[in-house]
């Protein structure tokens, strides 16, 4: 069956889609110009109808209607493209399943065994290899996502600041890589260490130039599993996705060498090749970034079609990669600038969901590929026709690569030092030069070679696949323990808290005024510049009005902190059961649209809106996902999360990984919150115990405690007691003395308010404690209404165990009286005649006149 | 203060350089640089500094001005802060960024690092009083934030706060509940610095 397929057989799919995997060795005609078209979903149903005229248009005409065919070659190129597709990804499943495998031999390792056993049980079957990787697969369906995740998940700043560094490695050390393996493997060549073999010194180049590179996939593969620390990595992953440029110059150069013959390359062609070189390197970065600045714009502009927004980005991002390709300039190098230049107006231009669709998709397609890449790098070794064995070429190949690469980097680095000012250290070398892996690039560009001009082609192919197998495989493999044995810094486990953030902001523009009073004009001086332009130009241009304000460094991380504090929060409430009338439609709350009328501070709009439910059941799923937290723009929302913030929350440092998007999911948080919720009761209850209660505690209680028990009434208090019940019950009492005492009087006065007290979700209670009087009614009101439709379970309410105020009071009351006086006063003036404003009915809880006296 | 008498020559050089780690080029470069901020006078006064054209857009420009003013960062133990200083001391100021020689023990590097980081701290405690309060870091992230208009007041001071309860938290873990936190004292300003901070000062 197999082999009856493989000769119509061309995988293409688009990029979307993810990719073709099999491919035919066998080419026929039909294939060729399929080669040539674009755009890969049309290209599918194209050969789907040409497979499919031999179905069942061409052959005997029919007699009576068939009820079903089978119509194999109708299906069989998108079939088995998504067959191989499933095989691919199955074997991963398979290996990730294996943790303790995958812990000693890295999973690429892994997938090219797979590729070794299914290779052999093709073979087996059919006596000859039906499906290898071939260069047009992966060179257009393949690699393009591989990178485009790499450029997008690049680390700007990091990769900015050591560009120096990057670009030596992958333009100087690749050029010597290629040409110390090309003329030692000539001058081992012609001292007869490899028999009799039909290479010139210009094969022998061109074989150096398309082996010199280290292979991204291959790289990012290895070095994710092995965290070494941010400046090792960037400088690997870079030069890794640089040295494409050179690779691919000086592939064709020597190619055009190759064809041209020795005889008529001269002083003007060498000088060609040179200029070439600077033209397709920076015409490529040039296009990405063109198209990059193209997506950002398109972005700004697609706030109505925000499903399909996400889409923009693969398919401009494919597009960057082909036209390059179709100018023949670097294609991966364009693919890269363009993720890399977009990613930060992208971010902020799309929708939240939209972002975190795009990055999903990439990680979906890169992962994807990746695994396709591997897997097939395996099966393409059990052929038996490309299989030429020289012993001296082959063993001399993998010498000279690994000696030469260590001594590139060595001496590369040697003269960087003297330039760095943070040195790259010894060992840091060692990995450097050691994770110097090839991979499906290098293949990639053997199998295109011409058997026509290059007799040893075969031998070249096996020897750049013994190459990869050997650097992947065993230098992979090994990769982790060296890593260990050396004791190579590790990347930091800890993470940056915020005021470290602040900090290093601190730092940044220190060093920039000092630069300018000593009047230098450094690194920090250029990153400045190039700020101020970013920020006043591009940012203008390319930025939505909106999204502008929020891209403050510092406020997105202190942001970022918030809203997970506030998600972890929400989702921790929602298991206990707490919150189930989210989920339910029709009490569904629209904190967007509260807080925007809110704005406008008329009682009766707000009103009159809450009387219109929103109906959540759209296929807009952006519209109810998470509205209220994710209305970044809305200050009272960012005030609402700010109260949630009882720590600084550790930020996750960007750390690119294919395989796993981090969404911080920290499982101790949560366990955190409830620790801090139980020391803080006994705390409180002991100092009231004691009669120690400090006169500033309560009074900042008066106002939160009322806004507590608001809307739950006496159900939370009773349920901080039940919930304490178990190990100290008898502290309950006492709890509840001193964190209600003050706020007994208050109660009554916002009775009205309580009557859809039940459905309110009480976990969002702290946030609103100062904002509180201006953040409720509307909300309140909306409860009301929907009160008979949603009623929390009894159990519910009283299994709340860490109730807002609880939140509420662990912050900053437990650290400084002073300090959360002060926060509070921060509010509370502009929130109190707000309140004045808007709630005349319920009389505003009694202005605290000992505030300023706390505050001192 | 002392300012220099006369155009240093060499001699005056080593002086100087024994005392802030300047090479004698690097210290050349800065006096010229010096010459060219004052004008040719023998002190810089605050309103050179504010001359400086790149410094204008430097959201802690008054922050960093102030600290070339400050006594406290001439090495001389000495408090409170001067109108007028000398190449003297601005070289000194200067040599708190200088990066670190590579040849230098463990120990050595601490302390330069604390030195280094106590010229923050004390960039950031105006007052002097050891502890760097809320309201002094406010001010700090303040005027971080000062360029981008559309970050209001108040998002300036939460994060002010938040940053503020970070580092009690780390630095005090529990506290009772009529504790109180002072603001942040030197040591606790190291201890939440250990990690990652990007201490790469350097001049040249």
């Amino acid at each position: 069956m197999l082999l009856m397929v493989s000769s119509s057989d061309t995988g293409h799919e688009p990029l979307e889609e993810d990719t073709s995997s099999s491919k035919s060795v066998t080419s026929s005609g039909t294939d060729s110009d399929h080669d040539t078209s674009g755009d890969g979903g049309q290209h599918g149903t194209d050969s789907g109808h040409d497979s499919g005229d031999g179905g069942h248009g061409g052959g005997v005409p029919i007699t009576t209607l068939p009820i079903v065919s089978w119509k194999w070659h109708h299906v069989s190129t998108p079939y088995l493209v998504a067959l191989w597709i499933l095989v691919s990804w199955l074997c991963k499943l398979i290996i990730e399943a294996n943790h303790h495998v995958t812990n000693v031999i890295p999973e690429s390792a892994l997938l090219i065994c797979f590729g070794f056993i299914l290779g052999g049980m093709i073979w087996g079957a059919d006596k000859v290899q039906t499906f290898t990787l071939t260069p047009t697969v992966f060179f257009f369906y393949l690699l393009p996502q591989v990178i485009l995740d790499a450029g997008y998940s690049m680390p700007n700043k990091l990769f900015f600041s050591n560009m120096g560094a990057i670009l030596v490695y992958a333009v100087i050390g690749t050029c010597w890589n290629a040409a110390s393996l090309g003329l030692s493997l000539w001058g081992c060549h012609m001292g007869g260490a490899m028999g009799d073999l039909e290479i010139g010194l210009l094969q022998y180049l061109l074989f150096g130039s398309l082996i010199a590179a280290v292979d991204p996939v291959a790289v990012i593969a290895v070095f994710e599993q092995v965290h070494v620390n941010e400046v090792l990595f960037i400088m690997v992953f870079g030069e890794s996705l640089l040295n494409d440029g050179v690779t691919v110059v000086l592939f064709n150069v020597f190619d055009a060498f190759v064809s041209l013959g020795g005889a008529k390359i001269n002083a003007v062609e060498i000088i060609k090749g040179i200029i070439s070189f600077f033209v397709v390197a920076f015409g490529g970065s040039l296009l990405g970034f063109v198209f990059g600045l193209l997506i950002s714009l398109l972005t700004r502009c697609t706030k109505n079609i925000q499903i399909i927004e996400p889409g923009f980005v693969f398919v401009l991002g494919y597009l960057a990669y082909l036209t390059a390709e179709m100018l023949s300039l670097s294609a991966i190098l364009s693919i890269v600038f363009c993720g890399m230049c977009c990613q930060k107006y992208i971010n902020s231009n799309m929708d939240e969901s939209s972002v975190t669709t795009v990055r999903y998709v990439m990680k979906v397609l890169a992962n994807g590929s990746e695994t396709i890449i591997f897997v097939f790098l395996g099966i393409s070794a059990i052929d038996k026709t490309i299989w030429v064995w020289n012993t001296g070429f082959i063993l001399l190949t993998l010498f000279f690569i690994f000696v030469y690469r260590f001594i590139g980097v060595f001496f590369l680095t040697w003269i960087l030092n003297k330039f760095r000012l943070v040195p790259v250290e010894f060992i840091d070398q060692v990995i450097m030069s050691y994770g110097g892996l090839r991979g499906a690039v290098a293949y990639g560009l053997a199998t295109m070679l011409d058997g026509n001009k290059i007799k040893e082609k075969n031998l070249m192919v096996c020897t750049t696949l013994i190459v990869v197998y050997f650097t992947v495989i065993l230098q992979g493999i090994t990769m982790k323990p060296l890593v260990t044995w050396l004791k190579v810094k590790r990347a930091a486990v800890s993470e940056l808290t915020l005021i470290e953030k602040v900090q290093n902001k601190v730092f940044d523009h220190m060093l920039v005024a000092i630069e300018d009073i000593s009047g230098q004009i450094g690194h920090n001086y250029m990153r400045d510049k190039w700020n101020h332009f970013e920020e006043k130009w591009m940012s203008k241009i390319l930025l939505k009005p909106s999204a502008r304000k929020n891209r403050d460094y510092v406020f997105k991380v202190f942001h970022k902190l918030n809203l997970k504090d506030a998600m972890s929060y929400v989702a921790e409430g929602e298991r206990r059961g707490s919150l189930e009338f989210i989920r339910n439609e029709t009490a569904f709350v629209d904190f967007k649209k509260k807080f925007g009328d809110e704005f406008t501070e008329v009682m009766p709009d707000i009103m009159a809106d809450t009387g219109d439910p929103v109906p959540s059941v759209s296929l807009e799923m952006h519209e109810q996902n998470m509205n209220g937290v994710r209305e970044t723009e809305d200050v009272n929302s960012h005030h609402l999360l700010q109260q949630h913030l009882y720590k600084g929350r550790k930020q996750h440092r960007h750390r690119y990984s294919r395989s796993h998007f981090d969404v911080n999911k920290d499982e101790n948080e949560v366990q955190e919150i409830f620790q801090r919720t139980m020391r803080s009761r006994l705390e409180s209850f002991k100092s009231a115990k004691m009669g120690v209660a400090p006169p500033k505690h309560i009074t900042k209680h008066t106002k939160k405690d009322q806004l507590q028990k608001m809307p739950n009434g006496k159900s939370l208090d009773k349920s901080r007691s039940y919930h304490s019940g178990d190990e100290d019950f008898e502290f309950s009492e006492g709890d509840s003395a001193s964190g209600f005492e003050a706020s007994g009087g208050s109660f009554p006065m916002r009775v009205s308010y309580r009557a859809g007290a039940g459905i309110e979700n009480p976990a969002f209670m702290p946030d609103l404690d100062p904002l509180a009087q201006v953040q409720i009614p509307p909300w309140l009101a909306e409860a009301e209404l929907d009160s008979s439709t949603v009623a929390p379970s009894q159990r519910a309410q009283l299994s709340l165990p860490w109730t807002p105020s609880n939140l509420r009071r662990l912050a900053p009351l437990r650290i400084s009286t002073r300090s959360t006086d002060s926060f509070m006063l921060a509010d509370a003036p502009g929130a109190q005649q707000r309140d004045n404003e808007r709630l005349p009915p319920p009389p505003p809880p009694p202005p605290p006149p000992h505030r300023d006296d706390d505050h001192m | 203060m002392g300012a220099l008498q006369s155009l240093p020559g060499q001699p005056q050089y080593a002086d100087l350089a024994e005392k802030t780690g300047f090479s004698y080029d690097q210290i050349g470069v800065l006096h010229k640089r010096f010459n060219q901020l004052s004008h040719n006078e023998e002190t810089l006064r605050r309103d050179h500094f504010n001359d400086i054209p790149d410094l204008a857009c430097n959201p802690i420009r008054s922050q960093i001005i102030e600290a070339f003013f400050d006594r406290r960062n001439f090495r001389q133990n000495g408090e409170g802060t001067v109108d007028e200083i000398g190449f003297e001391q601005f070289l000194v100021v200067m040599s708190h960024f200088k990066p670190p020689s590579l040849h230098i023990t463990d120990d050595q590097r601490e302390k330069i690092r604390k030195e280094k980081l106590r010229f923050i701290f004390n960039m950031h405690d105006t007052d002097n009083d050891g502890t760097i309060t809320l309201e002094e870091y406010r001010h700090v992230v303040e005027e971080l934030l000062s360029l981008s208009e559309t970050l209001e007041k108040n998002t300036a001071k939460s994060i002010a706060d938040a940053a503020m309860l970070e580092v009690a938290s780390i630095s005090m873990g529990h506290m009772e509940p009529d504790e109180f936190y002072e603001g942040i004292t030197f040591e606790h300003f190291l201890k939440v610095s250990t990690q990652k901070t990007t201490l790469k000062y350097y001049i040249e």
